[in-house]
């Protein structure tokens, strides 16, 4: 007990003080730290539901993305075919598979090699995309799941960037936009409170095209939803359906600007986009082509209007016209310049806490955990006297060294977070009262003081050491299948169990050597 | 300065003398914890069941059955409305809080927020000043998930413990700390069933917390029946246990006081959307320090501890005394 080398006694005082230090800027009002170096101010996140904001988790919809790789094979197959020149039939997307006839059983070899060339990227790990099989003259091919995986995990890095744009472009928002799982993407944002235009902003696709209206199509078919060959049939905004050209004239990739304006005619909110150079000479050929034939504005599979061309469009733009009010032509000009998201996502989840909520939920939690402090405190002065005097320094140290490790770290306090904080501070004592308890023990069954002391933090740390295993088994569980709030419990409990058994052993026996060196006391109350 | 003394030095309290009635007793109230949570069932909430959970304060308390007949005027299905205990610090004004809960129309998005729109809708021209202060929506896939991986989370975490106990002291031990573990969170679950408290995601980080903490008292009692088996290898297991429990009584009376004083705090000033956690917490660490003392350590009669099946790790010169040294004032333990 005496044996406590002068080099633990620094190194017990300096982390204890470094973790004092590191906790103080948190602890300070905003204003004060405002200006300090951040490197000297440290501070402890707030999560949304202290600080108030909003949260969503979007999934995206991955059957929508396998229809489009598939649309997107059968465009490539139908390319190659034609420029080798092979005649082929029965082409189907069906099953989630692309299949198709040759005509020419001789060209089926040279089809297959050509469908193969285009589809033998290699994937990390040797995989390929697709797979195409032969068998007489038929052609399949499939997509594989390592393929549909990379295309899911491609469209959610691009859908990151997109909501990340779109975000910014509402101005002084702070938003944390991650990706979760495979096909999901939380997003928070602090002091947001009512989450409903940032929803109908990052919840649409985007996706703008611009297709000729399919000519001779009968009300029959359309009311059957019958398409013709080439065609398909497609909602309209204010009602009734209308066919369109599968083949689109110009997309909203080719746009290098979107603007919210005014229709010179009727003054109507309207979204003029800008083409960027390919964009626009298609467009102009398009129309130069068809003048007198109607063209159809669709967005996200609805057709916003069908407007007839007049006379050829030259100038690289177009007027996106649609009953919008002044916000939601600005919402789809954020929306278009922010590209298109290349999945469409849905809301699965969604939190949102308003500001005075989060501010009463930190005031009380402050008044609770000072009183549970204080309680705690006092129970341990009239419990073990002078022992409980080093059991409340700990423990002050304890609660500090959390915050300071949380703001070292920056780590989020959530509400369930206050709590954590509240029971390690209820269960911080225990190694102390389990030391306590065993000095008094030893001194009952007749040892002198100090052997008595060296045996009570020798016995009791096998049980502090195994209780707290236990513990952090769990936190650390809490910790890996828990979400927001609750993995802020358990970052919560981790620190608080490194901390509170770091200072109730080590800082507790530091305090009770220097006492037994200077004073040679013979006999102890505890 | 008198310090202090909860339990009095040298206790001598027959604990395993009352152990089947305790089992008894312990048996019948989990199956009645668990048929409750059956028949009665928990009060899920949305993070459980997915729907739409909105919580407003109101400046005047509202009339409860006139906000469920406007908020059942919009048509959109089974509406509880329940109020939440908002207490007020000292200098603050108590508002009276409302937690609305509606089911999500499944796969209909926009749906949900037409739903909260009109909700808000109908509270701001009826109660002018009410506010809404926080709403969740939780859609029914992300709902199962959550369910899911609690329960799994719960599962695992209870299993760990118990392989870490197994390798750290026997077999017999790591069952002890299972079948405690069971009962603690049974019960927990039971209150929860009982008293319908939201039965959300924070309760069960509560029981998972209940599963780290209420198993101290069982760990550092059974270090303390580790020890003694190790010490007096001759010694009767009943009066072993006894020994044990009276030796670490004091401990456990004293962490289980500083912690639900510290919870208590929590309980009656704190925030109120973490009562249910809290509440849990407190429950699960009192039902911990009975179990500690009248299942975990019977369990190990039953299981036939003794000192022969504890081969001693490192057998210590003087192991083999027969009896604890006495207290000058007790008789201790007999063989």
């Amino acid at each position: 007990m005496l044996n406590f080398p002068r080099w633990r006694l620094w190194a017990i005082t300096l982390t204890c003080l470094l973790g004092v230090a590191l906790a103080i800027p948190s602890l300070l009002p905003a204003t004060v730290t405002q200006n300090w170096p951040a490197a000297l101010s440290p501070r402890i996140n707030l999560g949304l539901d202290l600080a108030g904001g909003s949260q969503l988790l979007m999934e995206a919809d991955t059957s929508s993305l396998t229809r489009q790789r598939l649309e997107a094979m059968e465009e490539t197959v139908r390319r190659e075919m034609r420029t080798a020149r092979i005649e082929i039939a029965e082409l189907s997307t069906a099953n989630n598979e692309l299949s198709f006839l040759v005509r020419d059983p001789a060209q089926a070899g040279p089809a297959l090699q050509r469908i193969r060339q285009q589809t033998q990227s290699a994937l990390l790990g040797g995989t390929t995309e697709w797979t195409v099989e032969g068998s007489g003259n038929r052609v399949v091919v499939r997509s594989t799941a390592a393929g549909e995986a990379a295309a899911v995990d491609a469209a959610m890095d691009v859908a990151r960037e997109v909501i990340d744009r779109r975000i910014n472009a509402l101005g002084t928002l702070e938003p944390t936009i991650i990706r979760q799982g495979a096909s999901r993407i939380l997003i928070q944002v602090p002091g947001l409170q009512d989450p409903e235009q940032l929803k109908s902003l990052i919840g649409r696709t985007a996706r703008l095209e611009f297709k000729m209206v399919s000519q001779g199509v009968t009300d029959e078919q359309l009311q059957q939803g019958r398409a013709p060959v080439g065609s398909q049939i497609l909602p309209m905004a204010q009602g009734g359906r209308i066919a369109v050209e599968r083949r689109a004239m110009v997309t909203g990739d080719q746009i290098s600007d979107a603007q919210q304006s005014f229709d010179q005619q009727n003054g109507q909110p309207v979204v003029t986009i800008r083409f960027d150079g390919a964009g626009g000479q298609r467009f102009a050929r398009a129309t130069r082509d068809n003048v007198g034939r109607p063209f159809a504005i669709i967005l996200d599979n609805v057709v916003l209007s069908a407007p007839v061309i007049n006379e050829p469009i030259l100038g690289g733009s177009a007027q996106v016209s649609g009953s919008f009010t002044v916000e939601s032509a600005n919402e789809l000009a954020i929306s278009l310049r922010s590209g298109r998201l290349p999945v469409e996502l849905r809301v699965v989840e969604e939190r949102s806490v308003g500001p005075d909520l989060g501010r009463d939920s930190i005031i009380k939690g402050t008044v609770a955990s000072v009183v549970a402090i204080s309680a705690v405190i006092i129970f341990m002065l009239i419990t073990y006297g002078r022992f409980g005097v080093y059991a409340m320094i700990g423990l002050a140290l304890n609660a500090l060294m959390i915050l300071g490790i949380m703001a070292l770290f920056n780590a989020t306090l959530t509400l369930p977070g206050i709590a954590g904080f509240v029971l390690t501070i209820g269960a911080a004592v225990d190694a102390n009262v389990l030391i306590n308890e065993r000095i008094r023990e030893e001194q009952r069954r007749g040892r002198r003081l100090l052997d008595a002391l060296e045996t009570g933090y020798r016995e009791a740390s096998t049980a502090i050491f195994d209780a707290n295993i236990t513990n952090t088994i769990a936190a650390v569980l809490m910790f890996y299948f828990g979400s927001g709030p609750i993995r802020g419990f358990a970052v919560v409990l981790m620190i608080g169990i490194v901390t509170s058994v770091f200072t109730a052993v080590n800082v507790t026996r530091m305090f009770v050597a220097l006492w037994v060196r200077r004073k040679r006391p013979k006999e102890l109350h505890i | 300065m008198r310090l202090l003394k909860l339990v009095p030095d040298n206790t001598n309290i027959d604990f395993m003398k009352w152990r089947n009635l305790a089992l008894i007793l312990s048996i019948i109230v989990t199956i009645a914890a668990i048929a409750l949570v059956a028949v009665r069932g928990l009060n899920l909430g949305v993070d459980f069941i997915g729907g739409q959970s909105i919580r407003v304060a109101f400046n005047q308390a509202p009339p409860l059955d006139e906000l469920r007949s406007q908020i059942g005027a919009l048509n959109m299905g089974d509406a509880t409305i329940q109020e939440s205990r908002g207490a007020a610090l000292p200098g603050q004004v108590a508002r009276p809080e409302v937690i609305i809960r509606l089911p999500l129309p499944e796969g209909d998005e926009a749906a949900a927020n037409r739903v909260a729109t009109q909700v808000r809708g109908v509270i701001q021209s009826n109660y002018p000043g009410a506010q809404v202060l926080a709403v969740d929506t939780v859609s029914g896939k992300v709902s199962g998930e959550l369910f899911r991986s609690g329960a799994i989370a719960i599962a695992l975490a209870m299993l760990g413990i118990a392989i870490y106990i197994w390798f750290r002291f026997e077999w017999q031990f790591g069952v002890g700390a299972l079948v405690t573990l069971a009962h603690d969170v049974a019960m927990t679950m039971g209150f929860f069933s009982l008293t319908q408290l939201e039965f959300n995601l924070n309760v069960v980080a509560a029981i998972l917390t209940i599963v780290g903490y209420s198993l101290n008292d069982t760990v550092v009692i059974y270090d303390r029946i580790r020890e003694n088996l190790r010490k007096y290898r001759k010694m009767e297991i009943v009066p072993l246990l006894n020994l044990s429990l009276n030796e670490t009584l004091s401990r456990t009376i004293v962490t289980s006081l500083s912690i639900l004083m510290a919870l208590l705090a929590l309980l009656l000033i704190g925030p109120d959307v973490i009562f249910g956690l809290t509440a849990a917490i407190f429950v699960g660490i009192f039902v911990g320090t009975y179990s500690s003392i009248y299942i975990s350590s019977p369990v190990l009669v039953w299981l036939g501890v003794s000192g022969e099946s504890f081969v001693p790790k490192a057998a210590q010169a003087g192991a083999e005394r027969v009896a604890p040294k006495l207290g000058k004032d007790g008789d201790g333990a007999q063989v």
